[in-house]
């Protein structure tokens, strides 16, 4: 176990990690504004890596791509919304949970349907595929390290425009007290519907640049989008600092944990059973986490409002 | 003392009941073995559905990890007829067990290990309420899910294939009927049981604890307790069938633990009318009818079912109970 592979590893998790973020401070957003649990928040992501992919394949520019990509989900976002979701925001959290699964088959089998079962292909953009020297010898892609940066970029554009903005005031004020905001005439119809596309867009993004990293297919929102379960659940639903927290302790706890359980268990395991105990064992490193996290807390680190 | 009027709802129940009786029977007599298996196939998804809705519709826990129950128990069947086929012991320390294919050793092996894991999710679920216990017991379910992809022994993501399916002492489970009839009498049990923990003073207590905790614990019970019992019974249900799917399929593998599984039984559950207690039988009959209609027609099924879901959670609540039966007897 050498210097540089911990400082890759500790890298890979702070990119798993901000990634994360991006799909949990939505779903955290969206219920702790309107009190919605939304499974189809996976979606959201997928229709961004989709969107991207196409376009980027069909246009030749990442960059058009990861445009489309966005508008595409927050558009998506904002008609399932318009359709659906506002039905929801009354009723118990079962029906919200039945009717956002059902979303998710139509998204999927709908994808499926128009794109096919084989994967698409997204290549990282030209001007970001090399790799920079890290201290200690090895090299890392440069890709990853711009995913990093957009995630720390877009956690701190969200504290502004919620602590500092004025729609940030109203989100800040559903949140709390939805009836009195309605009687100070601010359109709470619209504000949700906004919240819920902003939302949808920094799931698009996520999977936009995900999809340059692995294959762009139906379904792959999914493990992600139970990731940001276990993450905003560790944090407290409702709190974006919970969020931010959450997502950095499970992206750098799973990494780490599937790098070194299993050479820490062929310390005293036959090298065979080592990987194998290791491996399934790493694979439930991150509930373990949150188990232990909830016998203390029981909702959450940073729990906002319940 | 008057004649009790019998229900609507009454009817329903028995004529699905009888459906589901006579059909196989009537298939299986023209030869028409598929239809047995349908038949069978819809009797396991009942009963999974039959121990969800002792959760979700009585106890008002909405889990969204049944399927770890449901794997749990396939697994359980699975393992052991691994180990019975391949003369091996399935522990060796530190005490030895052998492999059985004999169903009477499988069941309660597997509803014990579903016990035991119930009280394990439940115990730290169950101090949370809400959206939380939603996304925890789903986090549990996965966290199975992935440990069963990762641990090569049983097959990891490939699964494990049953190639004898277990055996019932005196009867031929080979025969599809006959294992139908072994499947069928398994749901009846499962209602009979759960009408039965309903009508008790624990059934009573455990309703009071979905419609008003602190009236209960005011009346001197305290509600957690019930409701891991609930949940572990529940669980238990869910996993029987869990086994008895593995031998029908002749195959577990890690789809049985996914939670589109945990989502399918919950749909189940919402499709035949939450909290009725045949609810979970026309959610199945109509779940498997439309599975092998549509799935038939087209390959995307699933898009169809989602929107049917989404009609009836938006616009039709009660589900099929509701339109055949009217609205629920009680509250």
């Amino acid at each position: 176990m050498t210097l540089p592979l911990l400082f890759e590893q500790l890298l890979n998790g702070l990119q798993l990690g901000t990634m994360l973020f991006l799909m949990a401070s939505g779903l955290t957003l969206v219920f702790g504004v309107m009190g919605l649990i939304n499974l189809a928040h996976g979606s959201f992501y997928m229709v961004g890596a989709f969107v991207t992919a196409w376009t980027a394949g069909t246009t030749g520019s990442f960059w058009v791509g990861l445009g489309a990509g966005i508008l595409a989900a927050a558009a998506v976002g904002a008609v399932v919304e318009l359709l659906v979701i506002r039905r929801l925001y009354h009723r118990q959290h079962l029906d919200q949970v039945l009717a956002t699964f059902a979303l998710i088959l139509i998204f999927s089998e709908g994808t499926r349907w128009l794109f096919g079962s084989s994967p698409l292909w997204l290549n990282v953009p030209e001007a970001l595929s090399g790799a920079v020297a890290l201290p200690g010898g090895s090299r890392y892609p440069v890709f990853r390290l711009v995913i990093i940066a957009v995630g720390v970029l877009v956690a701190v554009a969200l504290f502004l425009l919620i602590s500092r903005t004025r729609l940030g005031m109203r989100i800040r004020a559903g949140e709390s007290d939805r009836e009195m905001i309605g009687a100070l005439g601010i359109d709470i119809a619209k504000l949700y519907t906004l919240v819920f596309a902003l939302g949808a867009a920094l799931a698009g993004l996520a999977g936009s640049m995900i999809g340059a990293l692995q294959s762009v297919q139906v379904g792959m929102g999914e493990p992600v989008l139970i990731l940001a379960f276990v993450v905003i659940v560790i944090g407290g639903i409702g709190s974006i600092k919970g969020a931010l927290i959450g997502s950095i302790l499970v992206g750098l706890v799973d990494t780490l944990g599937r790098v070194f359980l299993p050479s820490l268990f062929k310390l005293f395991m036959a090298p065979a059973d080592a990987s194998g105990v290791g491996a399934a064992l790493a694979s439930m490193l991150i509930y373990v986490l949150m188990a232990i996290i909830l016998a203390f807390k029981p909702k959450g680190l940073f729990a906002a409002n319940d | 003392m008057t004649v009790p009027r019998i229900h609507r709802e009454t009817w329903v129940n028995w004529t699905l009941l009888g459906l589901l009786l006579v059909a196989p029977v009537i298939a299986n007599a023209l030869g028409e073995v598929y239809y047995v298996n349908l038949a069978t196939r819809i009797a396991i998804v009942a009963m999974a559905a039959v121990g969800l809705n002792l959760a979700i519709g009585y106890g008002g826990m909405i889990s969204f990890g049944h399927a770890a129950f449901f794997g749990l128990g396939g697994y359980v069947a699975g393992i052991s007829a691994f180990h019975a086929f391949d003369m091996t012991p399935v522990l060796s320390w530190p005490v030895t067990m052998t492999g059985t294919d004999n169903l009477l050793v499988i069941w309660p092996a597997a509803m014990l290990a579903c016990a035991v894991l119930a009280l394990a999710i439940g115990s730290i679920s169950l101090r949370t309420s809400g959206v939380y216990f939603i996304m925890i017991t789903l986090a549990f379910a996965q966290m199975i899910y992935y440990f069963a992809v990762s641990w090569p022994t049983y097959g990891g993501e490939d699964g494990l294939p049953i190639y004898l399916r277990n055996q019932f002492p005196g009867l031929d489970s080979n025969d599809p009927l006959s294992f139908f009839l072994i499947c069928f009498v398994a749901l009846v049990l499962a209602l009979a049981i759960t009408a039965r923990l309903m009508q008790s003073r624990f059934g009573a207590a455990l309703s009071m604890a979905r419609i008003n905790e602190t009236r209960l614990a005011t009346a001197g019970i305290a509600p957690y307790p019930i409701r891991l019992v609930a949940f572990v019974i529940s669980a238990v249900i869910t996993g029987l069938a869990g086994a008895l799917f593995a031998d029908l399929n002749g195959f577990v593998g890690p789809s049985m633990l996914s939670w589109h599984r945990s989502g399918e039984i919950m749909v189940i559950v919402i499709l035949g009318g939450v909290g009725r207690l045949y609810g979970p039988l026309s959610g199945a009959i109509l779940f498997v009818l439309m599975e092998t209609l549509l799935g038939g027609l087209t390959e995307y099924w699933l898009l169809f079912l989602g929107l049917v879901l989404l009609f009836v959670v938006l616009f039709a609540r009660g589900g099929v109970m509701g339109l055949l039966a009217g609205r629920a007897r009680h509250e």
